[in-house]
């Protein structure tokens, strides 16, 4: 479970080109729940998933995970706990072009020191389980949309975390593809994984395996929607 | 079993990354292997020159008297020999007979000498192989020498000389008693310097000093003054060789700076992407450190070989006239090789100890970007 | 002024370190002042960067130290041959007054440096970097010694004139003359050896009983620094006289050369590895009483005694088995 605390993040502070992204936002994240982020572009929705997903740290305010505050942990172990409970997809998916769908399948968890042979085929196993088992050893870069989509989220579940948190996962994929995708977050949901998802598609946020949408503009949470 | 893992996996994909933008690295590993095999080329052949020069000193007396006069040496009197001998500690002088022959149409200067025994007898020669190369004069050749009086002393090559080291014998002309006088016109009676040998190598600093005392116009030259003098020269020129060549490093340095601070931009998206799947700023210093370690190693290896190869196989052709003087007779030698464990480590630290420091700063700054800026690229 | 390329790469190095130390220093007083681990300001941010900088920074002048302190030694032992009276290393450290000072100083910086790195180690295991003041007001204590050895370096150096008669390592480390060095040659053997031993035995039974039962830590690693002491003084004085079988020959340096096989590294290499670790894990004592560090900072000791109980163990059997296999005999000594 996931908790903020009248968070507030400043970028660029005493610059004249300071930007405060998000001001004053208190949220309580439930386990085993879809959210939506909703808001236009520049609303803060990727910083919060930023600061969720302790990618940054927060200005003032508080954010505890699992019941432990991690607002002023250093960096090393902000990255172990990002590493152990958080899986990220990004909206440009951020594949390493040059090596193979395998190895950036497996490359979130090398630093873990897990032996390189058990890695290969776990990483192997999560491809298999999304149809991409062709395509382990291809580059990145003759990868289709709806392929490079799927490898993104393979890799977000190497370290099997309990969260995976998606920016607008849908920016760059037809309709099809974007239902598709919503599919698969829903069966993770189901397998038992908490799921936040930044995006401004209606697609997204009307799909039935919402349970919660969270509207953001200009840093501020503005309204909180429970489905079902 | 952990940490090894964790470095084998990032030492992996420090190889991986390495391949993936291979033109930059190639072209650092070409320049960092040229300064490298320069560095160990000079200090190679230094050593190996030192060691050549005592290998040379081998066979000469611990000790040899000259005479001089007004501060120039002069031809010393063979009564001269019976007052060394006369001193107490002094096994054996011996009354040794050399100097230069200078042959203006070939401009080669040749070292004349009479050995102890000369087996050949009056009327031949001995040579080394560069005066035989200059003369193309082989076995049973004659040769012609101008003596000091216009006239001409044929004299026909019975041998050349193969020695151990070529250093050494590769300009010589070994001769007769009497050729040598007949030669040069020294008077008999009269040597170039006395050779003397003692019976305990400690004893020779005062027997040195009684010479001096007894024949004050003598000037008595110890070997391991001359071994001294070498080294020294030799590490002296070595030296200056590589201060001169500090700016080489400099440069190279400046060189490695740049191009760890240049991060391209897909550079600088990969450890965008490493931080923001859940690698930490020590994770990507690991990576930088395994890429350098992996890119001086590399180049190390090569430029040591290569060095090794060029002074002892190749006769260090490209630095030849800075370290050799102002010798025509260039021989064409094979310099003993020899290495050790010490000239490894002086190459060490003058080029990958640079190279590290140089990339920490950048290291880091590359390591520490910010994992939210990969959520904005 | 000797230069030999070994020369130069030494002092080249050695103001290489010295400024990345004040380099280090700079900002490690900018921390002092600034650091609040509370604040998730950019400012917070940018010193917590920096941090890392430091520590790899130290890390690589640890290694440095190491290797220049061999390198050193060999360079010395090389150059041994332009100086009349000199026969290894010690006569050319002996031909002005800087060579042993330096020498010393950079045994020492090793030590200091590794504690640093202890110090560093612990610090970065928890979450709230307590030990970040104490860490960088070490680093501003740290940072002259350095640079003093670097200048003594430069001096010894510079002072190196060919024209200046030394003494052999026969003279320097022999019963008869005076100075440190033949106070500790002559240093009465059978006593000694049984000093020796009884204090090896000391630290290491200590060592056990405080990876065992996490009791006298202080006291062992007051012991493994005397006992580090108390070795290199039986090295000159009587292990390297069984390993050159000559009651006469005491110097520390032989011993590094090819026909002693080299033992002489191993000999130094375990005593510094022995005293680094030993103290580091004393130096970590008054620490931990902090919150965060309670459960680590024991941890971190554990490791570190095995460490130096490792190296002191092996350095007391390789000492033992060249005294039990030398062909000399030294009663009555």
């Amino acid at each position: 479970m996931i908790e903020l605390t009248d968070i507030r993040k400043v970028f660029n502070a005493g610059n004249p080109n300071e930007f405060v992204a998000v001001r004053g936002a208190s949220l309580v994240i439930a386990q085993n729940r879809m959210t939506v982020f909703k808001g236009p572009s520049g609303s803060g929705k990727t910083t919060i998933l930023s600061l969720i997903g302790c990618m940054t740290r927060p200005t003032s305010g508080r954010i505890t995970v699992s019941g432990r505050e991690i607002t002023s942990l250093p960096e090393r172990f902000l990255t172990e706990i990002r590493q152990r409970t958080f899986g990220f997809v990004f909206q440009q998916f951020h594949l390493l072009k040059g090596i193979t769908v395998l190895e950036n399948v497996m490359l979130p968890a090398y630093p873990s020191g897990q032996r390189h042979l058990s890695l290969r085929e776990k990483a192997t196993g999560i491809l298999h389980l999304f149809g991409l088992s062709a395509k382990m050893s291809s580059k990145v870069e003759w990868l289709s949309g709806g392929e490079a989509q799927r490898v993104s989220i393979s890799r977000a579940l190497i370290n099997d975390p309990a969260v995976i948190i998606a920016d607008e996962p849908t920016a760059h994929l037809d309709s099809k593809l974007s239902l598709e995708l919503m599919e698969i977050l829903g069966a993770l949901k189901r397998e038992g994984k908490t799921i936040l998802i930044a995006s401004h598609d209606p697609l997204v946020s009307e799909s039935p395996f919402v349970d919660l949408v969270v509207s953001i503009r200009d840093g501020l949470l503005k309204e909180v929607e429970e489905r079902k | 079993m952990s940490r090894i893992d964790k470095h084998r996996n990032i030492l992996d994909f420090a190889l991986s990354s390495l391949l993936r933008r291979k033109r930059k690295n190639i072209a650092l590993v070409i320049m960092y292997t040229s300064l490298i095999f320069i560095l160990a080329s000079v200090i190679f052949f230094t050593e190996a020159i030192k060691r050549e020069a005592c290998i040379l000193l081998e066979n000469s007396p611990e000790m040899i008297v000259q005479k001089t006069m007004a501060g120039r040496h002069d031809l010393i009197p063979d009564n001269y020999i019976r007052s060394i001998e006369s001193i107490r500690g002094v096994q054996s002088v011996r009354g040794r007979l050399w100097g230069y022959y200078y042959e203006p149409t070939r401009r080669a200067n040749y070292t004349l000498t009479v050995p102890e025994h000369f087996s050949y007898g009056t009327g031949y020669i001995a040579i080394g192989k560069g005066v035989s190369r200059t003369l193309e004069a082989g076995k049973g050749d004659l040769v012609p020498f101008r003596a000091y009086n216009g006239s001409y002393v044929s004299l026909e090559v019975a041998d050349v000389m193969t020695a151990e080291s070529e250093i050494i014998s590769s300009d010589l002309v070994l001769l007769s008693e009497p050729d040598f006088r007949e030669i040069s016109g020294a008077p008999g009676g009269f040597f170039t310097d006395l050779g003397v040998r003692v019976r305990n190598a400690k004893e020779l600093p005062v027997i040195a000093d009684k010479i001096r005392r007894v024949l004050p116009d003598t000037r008595p030259i110890l070997k391991n003054e001359i071994v001294k003098t070498y080294e020294t020269i030799f590490d002296w020129r070595g030296g200056i060789v590589m201060v001169i060549l500090m700016s080489a490093v400099f440069a190279f340095v400046i060189l490695a700076w740049d191009k760890a601070t240049g991060l391209s931009s897909e550079e600088k998206r990969e450890i965008g992407i490493l931080k923001g799947i859940g690698w930490e700023t020590s994770d990507v210093l690991w990576l930088k450190f395994w890429e350098g370690a992996v890119v001086s190693l590399t180049s190390f290896f090569l430029g040591v070989i290569l060095a090794y190869v060029h002074v002892f196989l190749a006769s260090f052709i490209l630095f030849e006239p800075v370290l050799k003087g102002w010798s025509v007779l260039y021989p064409e030698f094979r310099l003993v090789p020899f290495i050790d464990p010490f000239q490894i480590m002086t190459i060490f630290f003058l080029t990958v100890l640079p190279y590290t420091a140089a990339t920490i700063v950048p290291s880091w700054r590359a390591a520490t970007i910010d994992p939210d800026s990969v959520m904005r690229l | 002024m000797i230069f030999h390329p070994a020369v130069i790469s030494l002092s080249a190095g050695s103001v290489l370190v010295s400024s990345m130390l004040l380099y280090s220093s700079w900002f490690g007083a900018g921390i002092l002042g600034k650091w609040d681990i509370r604040s998730g300001s950019e400012l917070q941010l940018g010193l917590e960067r920096r941090t890392y900088l430091i520590s790899t920074i130290l890390s690589y002048a640890f290694g440095f130290q190491l290797i220049s302190f061999f390198f050193f030694i060999f360079t010395a032992e090389h150059l041994h041959g332009l100086f009349t009276g000199a026969m290894c290393a010690a006569g050319t450290l002996n031909v002005n007054q800087y060579g042993y000072p330096t020498i010393i100083l950079k045994m020492v910086n090793f030590i200091l440096i590794g504690l640093w790195l202890v110090i560093n180690y612990t610090d970065n295991k928890t979450f709230d970097y307590p030990l970040i003041k104490t860490k960088y007001s070490a680093l501003l204590i740290l940072t002259p010694f350095v640079l003093a050895e670097t200048i003594l370096q430069t001096a010894y150096f510079l002072g190196l004139r060919a024209e200046v008669i030394t003494s052999c390592c026969g003279s320097l480390f022999s019963g008869d003359s005076a100075g440190v060095a033949s106070e500790i040659a002559s240093l009465p053997q059978r006593p000694l050896l049984i000093v020796f031993y009884a204090s090896m035995t000391a630290t290491i039974l200590s060592g056990i009983v405080f990876y065992n039962k996490r009791r006298g830590g202080v006291v062992f690693s007051v012991l493994s620094v005397s006992v580090f002491l108390i070795s290199v003084a039986s090295l000159i004085a009587f292990i390297s006289s069984y390993i050159y079988e000559l009651p006469t020959h005491h110097c520390p340096f032989c011993v590094l050369q090819r026909e002693y096989s080299y033992t002489g590294y191993l000999h130094y290499l375990f005593l510094m590895g022995g005293v680094v670790s030993g103290a580091g894990s004393g130096v970590l004592m008054p620490f931990r009483k902090i919150p965060s560090l309670r459960d680590i900072a024991p941890v971190i000791q554990k490791k570190l005694t095995l460490i130096s109980l490792t190296f002191y163990i092996l350095f007391t059997s390789l000492v033992t088995y060249q005294i039990v296999f030398s062909g000399l005999k030294l009663e009555g000594y």
